[in-house]
């Protein structure tokens, strides 16, 4: 029995690893104001350039130095399209989608289905593997999760404990305030959007490099959207988005294994919840009915214009 | 801003001639832009994309097949203009189309046998429905609790995408059958062609649509009380607009149009309910809809033209490139005119004389607002004594 609960949930955070890099860029880029409907597309983007480097050159390194580099050219081009030229960011978001998805899977019809010689193996931590269970859960994985160990408390320390990071919660809330005190609110949005086009693509990468040694069309499957939705589920907070990516990547863990226990209950069901309780939560964080101040970012998907200040 | 003799100005009206004239030459750049990654891929740009028009648009079997495909694109993006055009960020059209096509495909799969035209009718009006509730979830936690309705009606979509996968893999699957398809609907449910032509009565419907939208966007009072809340919630509310009643309206209204893509896929052409019916066509109704500037007649034309571009992937696909292309080139046309869409906001006019034109005067030497200011300073300074 504790073989089965420690194999269920080294894979839900195998899984919640794989969207929270999307998620945590996401939070950064809405905490800048910028909201980035396209991950999936950026998510595929990233999964076939870092699979097209290792297949190419057998170079984990370099595939993640092209994956964040291809991530933050994308995002340059979204900041160019909402921050300098003030496009609608909805639609801006549906067009990197669409276009995210139709080259990566043109680019990648020819390694299609090919497994790549190399890709981020799992290697125990020394001591702490020795823990029972939790290292079993948690230090034997592989280099992106470790990565993601450290990410989150830093991105933590950096949105509510520097100065820096208030300036960024700023940007959500009130850029206008930020420019009148000097502050350059376009190079800013600038650099969080491009952190998290980067952020994204290195998601895809957990897909093609770690989760799988693959490429195959569309093989993000709809996590792009998952970790859109924990950037609202945890109200913006990239610790309670590590909370929510566990339950989630439980979720669907447990869903595909309760079909051999509960075959009374669907599998899309248990595939359902992750949105479901999205609504519910957002509607509990961010109702109006509420009379706390939410989380949500009072200027986000809205551009800012000097002009019309 | 000047730069040499020639004159930059901002304008607030752009005229339809400038709109069309710049789509189109963020069109061809971002062909141009596309074909430097065709080129990347081995393959030479010219010969596809001749390919591609002459396949698509040059034929009568091939312009059929543009518009079939384009046809659940239309109401799609006829249902995100509508929401658009109220500045509601609906993207659930993917998933509305989901719900209408279960609602309505359960009663023509399951339901009571009548006459075909009572049939049709009656699953013309459930297809409405399903996308008309689905939308109705969002609009009602927008209009009260100011809840985002982008993110609700997203993660809408993939509920009602996850439910229909349930049915069509479950209890509706047909027996014998490996994919996830329904039995067909009955024969006599199934729309025919305009005449010999082969193009699918459906598309009167999207027509018929469209028109409507667009006489009521432009002669009646509530489409009016819209264009008013897009540019100002508060003084629409000022003017005594029921917003939050508009926003259910015109939220539940663009839900049932996407919910008849539902209606018009089933019955005029894959005759049954099949996981993943949408598709992704709810995706691009809104690449449709922002490129036809929410304009209802325009997005039937759009629809066509990317009809065209999802039809073409067969013939090219044959010369070795892979049919992804066509969403790649959906992609880059959306960025590149979303990048070309500032440009209309400028006008630029040669300027012969030595002065500017002195547009731009200095409003502070103006009695009137100085007085203005005044009576205001004065308004604060006399609410501060009082308290």
């Amino acid at each position: 029995m504790t073989a089965f609960i420690t194999s269920i949930l080294s894979a839900a955070i195998v899984y919640a690893v794989s969207i929270l890099y999307a998620a945590v860029g996401e939070i950064f880029s809405q905490r800048a104001g910028i909201m980035n409907l396209g991950i999936e597309g950026i998510m595929l983007m990233g999964a076939v350039s870092g699979f097209l480097t290792v297949y190419y050159t057998n170079s984990l390194g370099l595939a993640l130095i092209v994956v964040i580099l291809v991530g933050a050219l994308l995002g340059l081009a979204f900041a160019f399209l909402t921050v300098t030229l003030n496009a609608d960011q909805t639609v801006c978001g549906m067009a990197f989608l669409i276009f995210g998805s139709g080259l990566s899977g043109f680019i990648g019809k020819n390694v299609t289905g090919i497994a790549s010689a190399v890709k981020f193996e799992k290697f125990e931590i020394p001591l702490l593997s020795k823990i029972p269970v939790i290292g079993d859960i948690f230090f034997r994985q592989d280099l992106l999760v470790y990565m993601m160990y450290i990410i989150i408390p830093l991105s933590m320390l950096y949105i509510y404990r520097t100065r820096p990071g208030m300036i960024l919660r700023a940007l959500g809330e009130n850029p206008a305030a930020l420019d009148a005190v000097g502050i350059n609110v376009f190079g800013l949005r600038y650099a969080y959007v491009m952190f998290g086009c980067a952020m994204a693509a290195v998601s895809g990468a957990c897909i093609s490099l770690s989760y799988t040694n693959f490429w195959n069309e569309g093989m993000t499957g709809g996590k792009g959207w998952i970790a859109f939705s924990l950037v609202a589920f945890s109200g913006w907070n990239p610790a309670k988005a590590a909370l929510g990516a566990l339950l989630f990547g439980g979720i669907s863990i447990i869903g595909i294994n309760m079909q051999i226990y509960l075959p009374g209950i669907p599998s899309q069901f248990y595939g359902m919840l992750p949105y479901a309780a999205t609504i519910a939560a957002l509607i509990l964080t961010t109702g109006s009915f509420r009379k706390k101040h939410t989380e949500e970012p009072a200027a986000l998907c809205r551009s800012y214009d000097r002009e019309s200040r | 801003m000047r730069i040499g003799t020639v004159q930059i100005e901002k304008r607030q009206i752009v005229p339809p001639g400038i709109r069309i004239l710049n789509s189109v030459l963020f069109v061809l750049l971002a062909l141009v832009f596309s074909s430097l990654l065709i080129i990347a891929a081995g393959f030479n740009p010219i010969a596809v994309y001749a390919k591609m028009i002459s396949y698509s648009f040059m034929s009568l079997r091939g312009l059929n097949g543009s518009i079939k495909a384009g046809l659940p694109l239309m109401l799609c993006g006829l249902s995100v203009s509508v929401a658009f055009r109220m500045n509601l960020n609906n993207i659930g059209a993917e998933g509305q189309y989901a719900a209408g096509a279960l609602l309505g495909g359960w009663f023509a799969l399951f339901g009571p046998d009548m006459p075909a035209a009572a049939k049709l009718i009656v699953m013309f009006l459930l297809c409405a429905a399903g996308g008309a509730l689905l939308a109705a979830i969002a609009a009602v936690l927008k209009a009260y609790w100011n809840v985002n309705e982008t993110i609700v009606t997203l993660m809408l979509n993939y509920i009602a995408l996850l439910f229909m996968d349930y049915l069509c893999y479950g209890p509706w699957m047909a027996p014998k059958q490996t994919s996830a398809i329904t039995e067909q609907i009955p024969k006599d449910m199934f729309l025919p062609n305009i005449g010999n032509t082969g193009i699918n009565s459906a598309i009167i419907i999207a027509v018929v649509m469209a028109l409507c939208l667009y006489l009521f966007s432009r002669y009646t009072t509530a489409g009016y009380e819209i264009d008013v809340i897009r540019n100002s919630v508060k003084s629409a509310e000022y003017a005594g607009i029921n917003v939050k009643r508009k926003i259910i309206a015109v939220m539940i209204i663009s839900g049932a149009i996407a919910g008849l893509a539902g209606f018009v896929q089933i019955t005029g052409i894959v005759h049954r309910v099949q996981a993943q019916l949408p598709g992704g066509n709810g995706y691009t109704g809104i690449v449709v809809a922002y490129l036809s500037r929410f304009n209802p007649i325009a997005v039937i034309i759009v629809s066509i033209l990317f009809g065209g571009l999802k039809n073409s992937c067969a013939a090219v696909q044959i010369m070795g490139v892979p049919s992804q292309i066509a969403t790649m080139l959906q992609g880059s046309i959306m960025i590149f005119v979303i990048a070309g869409e500032f440009l209309n906001y400028f006008k630029l006019t040669l300027n012969r004389e030595k002065h500017g034109p002195g547009r731009l005067q200095d409003r502070s030497d103006m009695p009137g607002l100085k007085e203005g200011c005044k009576g205001k300073e004065n308004y604060t300074e006399m609410k501060g004594a009082s308290r």
